[in-house]
C-alpha cells in the first residue's frame, strides 16, 4: 500500500523519533506497559511500516464488498442507522409492556426482551425453583397469555423484535408467532431474532437445560423452520457478549463466537441437509463493547472480515448475503461499578460509540445503575440518549467505517484477527467446539483470564475509577428500581386461572405430540406452536425436553 | 506432629442465577490464599447448600447471587444450618445487592456482604480476620 | 459421646470428628482408637484415574445404582493441594451430587502435600464412614502412578478409569498400574478409539502377574454422562465382592491394610515422641547424614537405642 520511498521516510523518521523518546526517558508516564485488555502490547506511534504488507482491495476494500471489514450493507449508516434496541423486561407482562411503550416513545427503534431466571431456565412462576426469582431480572412468562399482554398494542408488522431466550427459545418463539397470528400478521411480515445459541450456555451464560447434541438439534429444527415459513427471522444470535462477560478477553470472545458459528453451520448442513445459502443469511451475531475503546472497534471489523473468510472457505457459500456478519453489540456490563455510579454513563458512551465505530447494525446501552439494580426509567432513557446523540449530534456515522486505514486500528484488526485464527485452529484440532466444550477448554480460558483480569485490579496494574483509582470516601446513594414484591403471587394466580381456563385434554395431546417428534428427530416447531396455542405452560413443554434429552449440570470446570 | 490447620469453604450460586464469574474468581483467590475450597457450583437449593456445609464441616460459606433472589436464597441457608445444629458456619454473601437488602441480610444472619468492586484481598484478609478453623469444638 | 453419636450415624459430629483427622488434632486421633474398633464392615471401592476421566460423573452414577438397592453410602475425593499456596479447590462433589440424596455423605479432601494423592486422612476418613455404618465407602482420587498403587492399598475394590484417545496404552504398560485394578472401566466409550483400547487392555490383562488374587479383571465400557454401562460396573463391583469373601482375599488385604497403618502409627508416634524428647533431634541426625558423618543404618540404631529398647538383639 505503500511506496518504498514513504517507507524509507518512515524508517527514517522512526529512528529519529525513537531517539527522542529515549531522551525523553525521565519524563514519560510511570506506567510500566501499555496493553490491551487482551494483553496486547499497544506501541507508542504507528506509522505505515506497521501495515506494510497490507492490501487495500483485499483485506480493507468497499462496504458491501468481500471481505467486508467495511461494513456488509454498501450504504453503511448513510443508508440507515443502527437500530436502538434497549434490552429490558421486568415484573409481569404488563409492567414490560408499559417499559417497551416508554421507550418506543422516547425513540427506540427495536425492541428486546429481558426475560425473568425461571423463564430462562424453563420453570413456570408457580415451580418452586421460581420462589423469590419471579420477575425480577426480567419478565415473568408462563404461557400464551402473558405472550398476548406483553405484545399488547405493539404492532408485530412493524417493529422488530430480539428475545434472549435460549433453551425454551422454540417455546417463545412459537408464542411470538402466534400472537402475530392473532394480531392478522402474516409470519412472512414479522421480523426479529431469538438468541438461541446453546454453545455460549455452556461456556459462559450458563442458562442451559438439556445436554449439548440435543440442544443443537433444537436449533437446526429452528434454523430450518424459518428457513421454509419465517423468512425475515433471525433463529440465532451467535453471541459474545456473555463470553466476554464471563471474563474472557477480545480475543478468545472473538475466536469462541466464531467457532460456535461454524458448528451451528455445520450441523444445520448435516442434520437437515440444508444448502448454506438458504439459512446463512439469516444467521446472526452478538458481541460485547468493553472499554478498551480501540480493540473493540478492530474486534468488529476483524470479525465481518473472519466470519467472510470462513463462510466463502470453508462452507462453499455462493450468495453474498451467506458472507455478512450482521450483528447486534451491547456496552459491557462488567465494565460498570457500583461505586459511582453516574461515572457509567461515560463508560456506555465510549463503549456504544466504539460499537458504532466498529459498524454495528444494532445497539443496547447500559443504564448507569445496572450494577445495583435494573435500569429506572430515568437511566434507561439518558441511556437511550446517549445512542442518539451520537447517531444525529457527533458525525461519527456521517461516513462509512470512518477509522480504516488508521496505521494502529489496521495494525490492531489484523493482529486480533491473527490470534483469534489461533485459537479457532485450536478448536478445529479438538474436533470442533463441542468436544472442546466436553474438555473444558474455553471455560477454563475463560476462567483463568477473569482470575488474571482480578489480580491485575486488586494489584492496581489496571485501573478502575472509584474502586482503584479517585476512591470517594462515601458512597452516594441513588435511586433504584424495585420490583414489586406482588408480581409473585399475582402471577402464580393468573397462571393457574389460565390452566383452568384451557382445554386442559388438548394440551395433554400437545405435548405428546412433542415429545414424538422430538424422539422422532421431526421438527418440533409445529408441535410446539400446536401446544401454545392451547396455552400450554412453557415448563410443561420444557419438561417433555428434560424427560426425552436428559439434564445438563453445572461441571464446575476451572 | 498436627498438621497446619486449614481454613475450609464452601462456595455456592443458590437457585437459578447462572453468573459465575465473581464465585469462581473468588474460590481461585481462596485457593491461592491457603483456604481448602469446595466449589459447589451453579443451581444449587438452600438444602444442599446447608447439606454439603455440613458434611465438608466448614468454616465458612460463601453465596453468589445476581437474579435479585438473595434475601430469601441467602437467608434459607442460614436458617437450614441453624435448624440443623450448624450454625456456628458462617455465612457470607455478594451479588447484585442494593444497600437497602444489606441491612436485611444481616438481621437473617449474612456475617457481611461485598459488594460488586470489592478487592479480593479484602475479601480474603476479611476471612483471615474473622474466620478461625473451628476444629476444637466437638459436636 | 462422640462414639456413640458416629456410631448412631450422627452427621454432625462425623464431618467434625473428620476435621480433627484431616487437621491431626491429637483428641480426634484419640477418639479414633475406639472408632477403629467398630470398622472393617464397609465395602471400601476406590476409582482412580487421570484428570477429565470422568471418575466422579461415574461415582454419581454408581451411587445412585447401589442407592437404588438401598445401600448405605460414603464418598471420600481426594483433590490435589496446590503445592504454591498450600490451598485446594475441590471440585469432584460438584459432579456427583446431581440425583444423590442427602443422606449420601460426600466428604472431600486435599491431599495435603502428600505423594501419590492420598493422605492419612483419607483412611480415617473412611474409617469414620465404616462406623456410621456405611455399607460401601467409594474414595476417589486422581492416578499419578502412585496414586493408583496407593488407592489399591486402601480399597477393597480398586477400579481404574480410562478414557480413549488420552495415550492411556503408554501410562498403563508403566509397572505397577496395571496390577493394581480389580475393574478397568474405559469411559467416553463413544469416542473413537474405545474398541481399540479394549483390546490393548485385554491383551495387556492377560499377560499380567496375579497379585491381587485369581481375579480376571473385567474390562467394561461405559458413557457415564448418559449413565450408560454403569449399571454394569456396579453389578461387577458386587461380584468381586463375593469374590474377595470366597477366595479368602478379602482377609489379606484387610491384613495389608493394618499393616500399613501399624507402620504409619509407628513412624507418626516415633517421630512425636523423639520431638518431644529433643526437639530438633531428627533434624539434628538428617545433617549428620547429608554431611556423610553417619549412615542411615546406624542412625536408625541409635534412635532405637534412644527409645529405650535394649538387650542384644541382633540388629
Amino acid at each position: 500500500m505503500f511506496t518504498d520511498r514513504t517507507l524509507d521516510q518512515v524508517r527514517r523518521g522512526m529512528a529519529r523519533w525513537l531517539a527522542e523518546l529515549k531522551s525523553a526517558a525521565g519524563s514519560l508516564r510511570g506506567k510500566k506497559s501499555f496493553k490491551t485488555l487482551s494483553d496486547i502490547e499497544v506501541k507508542p506511534v504507528y506509522t505505515p511500516d506497521d501495515i506494510k504488507d497490507l492490501d487495500f482491495e483485499s483485506q480493507i476494500g468497499f462496504p458491501g464488498e468481500y471481505p467486508f471489514t467495511r461494513g456488509c450493507q454498501a450504504t453503511g449508516y448513510r443508508g440507515r442507522l443502527w437500530t436502538f434496541r434497549m434490552f429490558s423486561g421486568f415484573g409481569n407482562a404488563a409492567d414490560t409492556n408499559a417499559r417497551w411503550q416508554h421507550l418506543l416513545k422516547e425513540g427506540e427503534t427495536g425492541l428486546s426482551t429481558a426475560f425473568d431466571y425461571p423463564t430462562l431456565m424453563g420453570y413456570d412462576s408457580d415451580s418452586p425453583k421460581a420462589r423469590a426469582e419471579c420477575g425480577r431480572c426480567g419478565v415473568a412468562i408462563d404461557t400464551l397469555a402473558d405472550f398476548e399482554a406483553l405484545t399488547s398494542g405493539i404492532p408485530l408488522d412493524k417493529v422488530t423484535t430480539s428475545m434472549t431466550i435460549n433453551p425454551p427459545a422454540t417455546i417463545l418463539w412459537a408464542m411470538y408467532l402466534v400472537a402475530a397470528e392473532k394480531q392478522g400478521v402474516g409470519w412472512d411480515e414479522i421480523g426479529g431474532t431469538i438468541q438461541n445459541d446453546m454453545l455460549k450456555e455452556f461456556i459462559a451464560q450458563k442458562t442451559f437445560m438439556c445436554p449439548p447434541e440435543p440442544s443443537i438439534r433444537l436449533i437446526s429444527d429452528t434454523i430450518e423452520f424459518g428457513t421454509n415459513h419465517v423468512p425475515r427471522w433471525n433463529t440465532i444470535s451467535i453471541s459474545g457478549y456473555h463470553i466476554r462477560e464471563a471474563g474472557s478477553t477480545a480475543v478468545q470472545e472473538l475466536a469462541f463466537t466464531l467457532a460456535d458459528g461454524i458448528a451451528y453451520v455445520r450441523d444445520a448442513i448435516e442434520r437437515k441437509k440444508l444448502d448454506v445459502d438458504a439459512f446463512a443469511p439469516r444467521l446472526s451475531f452478538f458481541f460485547n463493547a468493553h472499554i478498551d475503546f480501540f480493540e473493540e472497534i478492530a474486534k468488529l471489523r476483524a470479525a465481518r472480515r473472519m466470519w467472510a473468510k470462513i463462510m466463502k472457505e470453508r462452507f462453499k457459500a455462493k450468495n453474498p448475503r451467506s458472507l455478512w456478519m450482521r450483528f447486534h453489540t451491547q456496552t459491557a456490563g462488567c465494565s460498570l461499578t457500583a461505586q459511582q455510579p453516574y461515572n457509567n454513563i461515560v463508560r456506555t458512551t465510549t463503549e456504544a460509540l466504539a460499537a458504532v465505530l466498529g459498524g454495528t447494525q444494532s445497539l443496547h446501552t447500559n443504564s448507569l445503575d445496572e450494577v445495583l439494580a435494573l435500569p429506572s426509567d430515568f437511566a434507561v432513557t439518558v441511556a437511550l440518549r446517549t445512542q442518539q446523540i451520537l447517531a444525529e449530534e457527533t458525525g461519527a456515522a456521517d461516513t462509512i467505517d470512518p477509522l480504516a486505514g488508521s496505521y494502529f486500528i489496521e495494525a490492531l484488526t489484523n493482529e486480533v484477527e491473527q490470534k483469534a485464527w489461533e485459537y479457532i485452529e485450536k478448536i478445529d484440532e479438538m474436533g470442533g467446539m463441542l468436544a472442546a466444550i466436553d474438555k473444558g477448554f474455553p471455560q477454563k480460558e475463560i476462567a483463568r483470564a477473569a482470575y488474571e483480569f482480578q489480580r491485575d485490579i486488586d494489584s492496581g496494574a489496571r485501573a478502575v475509577v472509584g474502586v482503584n483509582s479517585h476512591v470517594a470516601s462515601a458512597a452516594e446513594p441513588i435511586p433504584l428500581l424495585k420490583i414489586d414484591e406482588r408480581v409473585e403471587a399475582e402471577q402464580v394466580r393468573k397462571l393457574g386461572e389460565v390452566k383452568r381456563r384451557r382445554d386442559n385434554r388438548a394440551v395433554k395431546l400437545a405435548l405428546d405430540d412433542i415429545r414424538a417428534a422430538c424422539k422422532s428427530g421431526a421438527n418440533v416447531m409445529p408441535s410446539v406452536i400446536a401446544a401454545v396455542r392451547e396455552y400450554a405452560t412453557e415448563q410443561e413443554i420444557c419438561d417433555v425436553y428434560r424427560e426425552v434429552f436428559g439434564e445438563y449440570r453445572d461441571p464446575g470446570f476451572f | 506432629m498436627t498438621q497446619e490447620r486449614k481454613i475450609r469453604v464452601l462456595i455456592a450460586k443458590p437457585g437459578l442465577d447462572g453468573h459465575d464469574r465473581g464465585a469462581k474468581v473468588v474460590a481461585h483467590g481462596f485457593r491461592d490464599a491457603g483456604f481448602e475450597v469446595v466449589y459447589l457450583g451453579l443451581h444449587q437449593s438452600p438444602e444442599q447448600i446447608a447439606n454439603a456445609a455440613i458434611q465438608e464441616d466448614v468454616d465458612l460459606v460463601g453465596l453468589s447471587c445476581l437474579s435479585g433472589a438473595h434475601v430469601y436464597l441467602f437467608g434459607e441457608v442460614v436458617k437450614i444450618l441453624r435448624e440443623r445444629g450448624a450454625g456456628d458456619i458462617t455465612v457470607v454473601g455478594g451479588g447484585i445487592i442494593p444497600d437497602e437488602d444489606i441491612v436485611r441480610l444481616k438481621e437473617a444472619g449474612i456475617k457481611a456482604v461485598f459488594l460488586p468492586g470489592t478487592p479480593l484481598d479484602q475479601i480474603i484478609e476479611w476471612t483471615r480476620a474473622n474466620i478461625k478453623p473451628h476444629t476444637d469444638k466437638a459436636r | 459421646m462422640t462414639i456413640d453419636k458416629i456410631l448412631s450415624g450422627d452427621v454432625l459430629a462425623a464431618a467434625r470428628l473428620m476435621r480433627g483427622i484431616d487437621d491431626e488434632v491429637p483428641a480426634a486421633l484419640e477418639e479414633l482408637q475406639e472408632i477403629y474398633l467398630h470398622t472393617g464392615r464397609a465395602n471400601i471401592v476406590g476409582i482412580s484415574g487421570a484428570p477429565g476421566a470422568g471418575k466422579s460423573t461415574l461415582l454419581g452414577c454408581l451411587i445412585a445404582a447401589f442407592r437404588r438397592q438401598d445401600k448405605k453410602v460414603g464418598v471420600v475425593a481426594v483433590d490435589p493441594t496446590s503445592p504454591f499456596s498450600g490451598g485446594a479447590i475441590l471440585g469432584d462433589r460438584i459432579r456427583m451430587q446431581a440425583g444423590v440424596d442427602q443422606d449420601v455423605f460426600i466428604r472431600s479432601l486435599a491431599s495435603r502435600g502428600w505423594k501419590g494423592g492420598l493422605s492419612k486422612a483419607t483412611i480415617n476418613t473412611i474409617h469414620v464412614m465404616d462406623a456410621m455404618g456405611k455399607d460401601l465407602v467409594f474414595v476417589e482420587a486422581v492416578g499419578s502412578g502412585q496414586g493408583e498403587i496407593d488407592i489399591a492399598r486402601v480399597a477393597d475394590t480398586a477400579i481404574l478409569v480410562l478414557t480413549p484417545g488420552m495415550g492411556d496404552e503408554v501410562q498403563i504398560m508403566k509397572a505397577g498400574i496395571l496390577e493394581a485394578a480389580d475393574i478397568f472401566v474405559i469411559n467416553k466409550a463413544e469416542r473413537e478409539g474405545a474398541d481399540s483400547l479394549k483390546v490393548s487392555l485385554d491383551v495387556m490383562v492377560d499377560g499380567r502377574s496375579h497379585i491381587r488374587g485369581d481375579w480376571r479383571p473385567p474390562i467394561v465400557l461405559t458413557e457415564a454422562v448418559c449413565d450408560k454401562g454403569t449399571d454394569v460396573v456396579a453389578a461387577e463391583i458386587a461380584h468381586h465382592q463375593d469374590f474377595l469373601k470366597t477366595s479368602g482375599e478379602l482377609d489379606k488385604r484387610r491384613a495389608d491394610r493394618a499393616r500399613l497403618e501399624l507402620l504409619w502409627s509407628i513412624e507418626n508416634l516415633m517421630q512425636a515422641y523423639l520431638e518431644r524428647m529433643e526437639p530438633g533431634y531428627m533434624a539434628r541426625l538428617v545433617a549428620e547424614l547429608v554431611g556423610r558423618r553417619t549412615n542411615p543404618r546406624a542412625a536408625a540404631r541409635e534412635i532405637i537405642a534412644r527409645l529405650g529398647v535394649t538387650g542384644d538383639a541382633a540388629y
